[in-house]
């Protein structure tokens, strides 16, 4: 039997959460004596996909054919299935990701295994395999163990550490019998290359409604430069149209979990925690002393976001020179 | 054409999160249930098209899996406007089990546009949606932000990474939604509250499913160390604390 990494690309990139994914089924993989192939779909040349064997992915399978484009979670399903009977799988490890989200339930349907989705650490056991995940917006967490003969699992981006572990790499071009070009028909694509995933970002600075205006921005822009971080902010400013939706974090928008996230004019409501309760240290700058961000932050200072992000900016500039 | 929406039976999103007893079940008492807030978007999604289609759209159905005990969020979804409604009297524990119910209301019924919710603001799952679609064999499109219908034509946006796609898609599937699906929810009006009261309930028993998950208990998360207070003035004193102490930068 083996275990089955589905990794994801981006302009010609494998995503950090693939070798996430790696990592997670290797430390499966050293547990249970089973070798790990990843699977790639995309158009991604050689040298990228060997990226994958410094984190101990020994084989890839890779279709790099154009018919696969349309992303279709049906034929992915089936496409998936095929190359689990080809590889002999009982282990499947996706991202908590869009695509990962679109595959993996349909995949446990197809091949009756048990699915344990948002995934946060790495196993509690082996035999039966036994997973803590992410429950009620990051209030709770819970153990699930899984019954069926098969597993799939989704992990959530920048929570399980990535471990190099280098092998020989053996990739595999692969022609699948099942068709690509499913029942979706994109028409269109509007899409931004090059900007930091939220999802990815392992810094993320964040603003809020105390900064009154989305014309107050440029010193969140500047403070995300220095750091190179990723740019966020809170319901109300996406709301207001002060930035993009694409930036709103928090139950209803993206779930990230940065290793820093600083929250800057961000009261802390629970639907915002609920998006970045994964955040593994959490810096807050707002005025209220009372603000329930407090509450969740690692450090925080009270003070006039006008005067603070200006002088933090200046402490940074200060720091990496 | 038929719209069926899926709707789950959520505690309100602003519950403490407490658990009885051996840390296997929420403690319920005090909790407020509402309409899983995606379901709710949806079902306002799904009303809207339904109006516009000229008729196109015959009728617009809820479905959930729960006991007796989530018929007044059943009922909520039948006063915001939804025609009828089905539930399968079952406790909605595990997501394949909840979308083998569901397939089988689809099969029985023939919906040709299904609506889910991204997850469930509880157990936050991600996966009745999908499961569904391939329970019944047809496509399904994810982290869907916007649902149009010119000319009987479905038009859907899906969010990617750094951006978004414009999809086509012939019925039947099942549409995913998100954030952006519709704007806020439809609250219910007396007259709708009134018509509610009237509409149909089809109550059914749970077909047998296979358990390929079991639930072991929960757990809360450690309490976070008091926040370190920064003098507003000296923020070199973060950056120190972000790089010695915290190691992040």
């Amino acid at each position: 039997m083996s275990i089955i990494v589905f990794t994801e690309n981006r302009g010609g990139k494998l995503k950090k959460s693939s070798f996430e994914a790696i990592s997670y089924a290797m430390n499966i993989a050293e547990n249970t004596s089973k070798p790990v192939v990843a699977v790639s779909v995309g158009e991604l040349g050689d040298d990228e996909l060997s990226a994958l064997a410094k984190y101990g992915a020994a084989k890839i399978v890779s279709v790099n054919d154009p018919a696969w484009k349309s992303n279709d979670s049906q034929a992915y399903t089936k496409l998936m299935a095929e190359i689990a009977e080809k590889e002999n799988a009982d282990t499947f490890i996706f991202s908590h990701s869009n695509e990962g989200k679109a595959i993996a339930p349909r995949l446990a349907v197809k091949l009756k295994a048990g699915l344990i989705t948002n995934i946060t650490g790495v196993p509690a056991n082996f035999s039966p395999l036994t997973i803590k995940r992410k429950t009620y917006n990051g209030s709770a967490f819970q153990l699930m163990k899984i019954k069926a003969d098969k597993a799939v699992l989704t992990i959530n981006p920048n929570s399980c550490d990535v471990v190099e572990k280098p092998v020989d790499v053996n990739i595999e071009k692969f022609s699948p019998s099942v068709a690509g070009d499913g029942a979706t028909k994109v028409e269109n694509v509007d899409v931004v290359t090059g900007k930091i995933l939220l999802t990815e970002a392992p810094i993320v600075v964040s603003g809020g409604r105390g900064l009154k205006s989305g014309d107050n921005w440029g010193m969140i822009e500047q403070l995300g430069e220095v750091l190179g971080a990723g740019l966020a902010c809170s319901r109300p400013v996406s709301d207001e149209g002060w930035r993009s939706h694409e930036e709103h974090v928090g139950q209803t928008g993206k779930i990230i979990a940065p290793d820093l996230y600083i929250a800057v004019g961000i009261s802390g409501a629970i639907q915002h925690i609920g998006g970045v309760s994964g955040a593994k240290v959490l810096v807050a700058i707002d005025k209220d002393k009372e603000a329930p961000i407090f509450k969740y932050a690692d450090y925080g200072i009270i003070g006039d976001a006008f005067e603070v992000v200006p002088r933090l900016i200046e402490s940074l500039q200060k720091f990496k020179a | 054409m038929k719209i069926l929406v899926c709707l789950g039976n959520v505690p309100d999103t602003t519950t403490k999160i407490r658990f009885d007893g051996e840390m296997k079940n929420l403690a319920t008492e005090g909790v407020q249930w509402v309409i899983n807030p995606w379901d709710e978007l949806a079902l306002t999604r799904a009303l809207e098209i339904k109006e516009g289609s000229g008729g196109k759209i015959e009728k617009v159905s809820v479905v959930n899996v729960g006991k007796a005990d989530a018929e007044p969020t059943i009922r909520k979804a039948l006063a915001i406007g939804a025609d009828d409604a089905y539930r399968i009297d079952a406790d909605p524990s595990d997501a394949y089990f909840i979308a083998a119910q569901i397939a089988e209301v689809v099969k029985n019924n023939n919906f040709e546009i299904i609506f889910a919710g991204k997850e469930s603001s509880d157990f936050n799952g991600s996966a009745v949606g999908s499961m569904l679609a391939e329970f019944l064999d047809i496509p399904s499109v994810s982290a869907v932000s916007a649902f149009d219908f010119p000319d009987g034509k479905v038009v859907l946006k899906r969010d990617i990474d750094g951006g978004k796609e414009t999809i086509g898609i012939d019925t039947p599937f099942v549409t995913i939604v998100q954030k952006g699906i519709s704007i806020n929810p439809r609250i219910p009006a007396m007259r709708g509250i009134m018509m509610a009261r009237t509409k149909p309930i089809n109550v059914s028993q749970p077909v047998a499913v296979d358990t390929l998950v079991e639930y072991e208990t929960f757990e809360l998360p450690e309490a976070k160390a008091e926040c370190k207070m920064v003098d507003p003035e000296n923020t070199d004193a973060l950056v120190d604390l972000l790089h010695n102490e915290a190691k992040v930068i």
